[in-house]
């Protein structure tokens, strides 16, 4: 049999009405404990597993990749909604998302995400099943050096495409950079900037600074106002679904996005946040609105939320084909499949393939099924922004707070919640902006791990950096996009610069 | 009569506790890896069983284990059903963190699983043997770069060991420290280091592919369908296993601490536990009572001198 049949067969399977009766439950259980702020995916799949293993092979594997999309989805509607971002991937969504949620377009943000999250769940699936063996060999020529010059290009990227002073933009960006110091260093097990407290030996937590710097930063900022506060939040303006404006704005960012998170997510050391931000940072360089960034620019959202489901899609690669959890979601599907006794890797395609072929289609059925029951659901969530102002900010307040208690009983955690609150308040306040903190702290510890494991491989050389052709294209691209924007501006083009920066976030 | 019938319900409802104990288990990880699989196999083995009636999971990850065992010292004191899941990597963490709490201050149960560390090299090496591996390492220590997990975890020990045994200087070793072994199995498949250092389930399914080789396996047997040497047999003095335990809350009397034993020793044994063990490829290294405190003993002492061999402790 040929790929193709095989995947004929995994449809005949997984269509059955009790099969699709369990997608629809797991993508319903999914989508609800994923909604919950501080609780990921990782955690949504770890808490609901033990309920596939009831069910047959067949069953389990549906149900278990409902949960799967359901929990990844679900995170992104409380970013968008409430802007507490349950996971690190779906931190830019909540920039954009939330920005639109509170103009009265929640609605067409939501629909955006759904639509955009199914697109690329489609593609990236459909990429899975044809090209994981050559997506992996691409994945693999990727070292240390060919990572650290990702990572200088998402540097430079992102910075860029944050705040309208470079100088409050690398501002920010360093104090994200210096948060990420802190805790054990992983390459030689030293503690750095931990003063002794045993909390901080793990770092700080990208979630809790993400929702401390949007959701109660923001809560403050608001509150400090009182009533000369305009009143920003229309929960619906124009029409709920997307307009043919939205949809035109939209499929591109759609398309770019899975093409960046697919690779990206296929990279052992890659990873959907990473991802999310690179779309950001595109689709700010491709969009004809690029002044609406900031304030809730849709292609903001279509991008990054297609790219973090791609994403997603891409670490199944690793994982079927080399037998590799490249992320704690991955692990727990791993144990998924060694409940049925089978061993992920070189082998299960060959040996297993009613099983991979079955687990395929019904990620694409768990993906039809999650639209299918969130579109509907659009009106309901928007709903929650007509909640009176300060219900609405307590509200957040006490889900930020839960949602971090939640991912970490600790009451140091709970401190540095609020820490990181009055410092995103006062940063508000001062008109710097927010965003390049949690991308310092996301990428800071990645670019320098990276260095250091290419340079202790070469034995302190430093030429390996610009050697390998992928590092060096790379690093090429990171040039341009330094040097494009200055020469634009150069030629008198600056206006239109300054005219796409923001002043918020 | 309905009354009578409710009450009933509840009398058996606050009987219950009497019979099995509602275990909470903590699990000093985030969700996904060894030891959050090890708390998760445990619950489901123990309500499976009819063990404990109902158990529950509580994840509190960070820092080798030591935060969630910081957290459980403090907070579980005296408490016959409270639990935590550990191992090896718990002791060198303990070690190069300065962790005020250790292994003395929670009641260590048994260990329960335990798997062999295997050295790998990429299918293209030119390194065939440990000797290979050996000679390369004396001829230039900085030249062989060991790809795996941790710094100061099992896989940095036993380079560590490695080197010592075979006559090199420990702190000379290249070690590159990757986040977990998975990560490092994409550095070894992609050639960016010389050899592999991590769990032997890790390598498995490539070592059965022939994309890696497999040079030798670190515990004391040869590992079942392997075909690699004990490092011993090799002719390194070097024997390191990869451990998971489960230990109790300190403060408990005899009787408590005998109840639990008991509890754990009938999970060992059973079916279910037999089968998870086969599934998830684990190794049953059971151990309890005065014998395991003894080897517990022997192994953070050990690693203790490695770890100072190596630099990472003072």
């Amino acid at each position: 049999m040929n790929t193709f049949e095989y995947l004929l067969q995994g449809f005949a399977v997984a269509s059955q009405p009790m099969y699709l009766f369990y997608a629809l439950i797991g993508v319903t259980l999914g989508t609800l404990v994923g909604v919950l702020p501080g609780i990921g995916p990782a955690l949504t799949v770890a808490l609901l597993l033990p309920v596939t293993y009831q069910l047959d092979p067949g069953g389990s594997l549906i149900m278990f990749a409902g949960i799967y999309y359901g929990g990844m989805y679900g995170g992104s509607t409380t970013s968008i909604l409430l802007n507490t971002p349950g996971e690190s991937a779906s931190i830019v969504t909540a920039l954009e998302g939330n920005k639109m949620a509170r103009a009265g377009r929640g609605g067409p943000a939501l629909a955006t995400a759904a639509i955009g999250s199914f697109v690329a769940g489609l593609f990236a699936t459909i990429a899975l099943a044809f090209i994981a063996p050559y997506i992996v060999k691409f994945a693999l020529a990727f070292g240390p050096r060919e990572y650290f010059a990702l990572m200088v290009l998402a540097f430079v990227t992102v910075s860029a495409a944050f705040g309208d002073s470079t100088l409050r933009g690398l501002t920010s960006l360093f104090i994200g950079l210096a948060l990420a110091i802190i805790g054990i260093d992983q390459l030689t097990g030293q503690t750095r900037l931990a003063f002794d407290v045993p909390d901080l030996l793990d770092g700080i937590e990208v979630t809790t600074l993400a929702v401390a710097m949007f959701a109660i930063g923001e809560t403050l900022f608001v509150a400090a106002q009182g009533k000369r506060a305009p009143d920003k939040v229309e929960a619906v303006k124009g029409s709920l679904w997307m307009s043919k404006e939205d949809w035109k704005r939209s499929w591109k960012p759609w398309l770019r996005g899975t093409a960046i998170g697919f690779p990206i997510g296929a990279m052992p050391a890659g990873g959907a946040d990473v991802s999310s931000f690179l779309s950001y940072s595109t689709e700010k360089q491709f969009s004809k609105h690029p002044e609406e960034f900031g304030h809730g620019a849709i292609e903001g959202v279509a991008g990054p939320e297609a790219a973090n489901n791609a994403s997603a899609a891409g670490t199944l690669v690793p994982l079927l084909t080399l037998g590799l959890p490249t992320t704690a979601t991955a692990a727990i599907m791993l144990a998924g499949f060694q409940q049925f006794g089978l061993q992920p890797g070189p082998l299960l395609f060959a040996t297993n393939p009613e099983l991979v072929w079955g687990l395929i289609a019904s990620l694409l059925i768990a993906n039809f099924m999650l639209l299918v029951l969130n579109l509907p659901l659009i009106g309901l969530w928007v709903r929650l922004l007509t909640i009176p102002k300060p219900w609405l900010y307590a509200g957040i307040l006490v889900f930020a707070t839960l949602g971090t208690i939640g991912a970490n009983p600790s009451v140091f955690e709970l401190g540095m919640l609020l820490t990181f609150g009055l410092l995103g308040y006062f940063m508000r306040v001062f008109g710097y902006p927010i965003a390049p903190v949690v991308v310092g702290l996301i990428l800071g510890p990645m670019a320098e791990q990276q260095l250091r494991r290419a340079l202790a491989i070469s034995q302190g050389d430093f030429s390996v950096l610009v050697t390998s052709p992928i590092a060096a294209g790379l690093l090429l691209l990171a040039a341009l996009a330094l040097i494009v924007p200055l020469v634009l501006r150069a030629r008198g083009r600056g206006d239109v610069l300054t005219k796409m920066a923001t002043d918020e976030d | 009569m309905k009354q009578f019938f409710l009450a009933s319900i509840l009398a058996g409802a606050m009987a219950l506790p009497a019979f099995a104990t509602d275990y909470t288990i903590l699990a000093p990880a985030g969700p996904g890896g060894g030891w959050d699989q090890t708390a998760r196999s445990l619950q489901t083995a123990l309500q499976d069983e009819g063990i404990s009636e109902r158990v529950q999971v509580v994840n509190v990850p960070g820092a080798g284990g030591t935060i969630g065992l910081a957290q459980f010292a403090s907070q579980q004191k005296g408490k016959a059903d409270a639990l935590i899941v550990g191992g090896y990597v718990m002791v060198g963490a303990i070690l190069t963190n300065k962790s005020p709490v250790s292994l003395q201050d929670v009641t260590p149960i048994a260990r329960l699983t335990g798997e062999s560390v295997a050295l790998v090299v990429p299918a293209a090496s030119p390194l065939m043997s440990v000797a290979d591996l050996v000679t390369a390492l004396k001829a230039d220590p900085g030249s062989v770069s060991w790809g795996g997990g941790s710094a100061g975890g099992v896989d940095h020990i036993l380079a560590g060991l490695f080197a010592k045994a075979a006559d090199v200087d420990p702190t000379k070793i290249n070690y590159i420290a990757f986040s977990g072994g998975g990560e490092a199995l994409a550095a070894i498949l992609g050639s960016q280091v010389t050899v592999g250092v991590s769990g032997y389930g890790e390598f498995e399914a490539q070592i059965k592919a022939g994309t890696l080789r497999l040079l030798a396996t670190s515990g004391d047997a040869r590992v079942p369908g392997a075909d690699a040497p004990t490092l011993t047999e090799a002719g390194l003095d070097v024997v390191v296993q990869n451990w998971r335990m489960v230990a109790a809350a300190p403060g408990l009397s005899d009787e408590q601490k005998a109840a639990v034993t008991a509890d754990i020793q009938k999970l060992a044994t059973s079916k279910t536990w037999q089968d998870m063990l086969k599934t998830k490829n684990w190794q049953d290294t059971y151990l309890s009572g005065a014998e395991f405190d003894a080897q517990l003993a022997k192994d953070i002492s050990s690693t203790e001198a490695i770890l100072k061999d190596i630099g990472l402790v003072q």
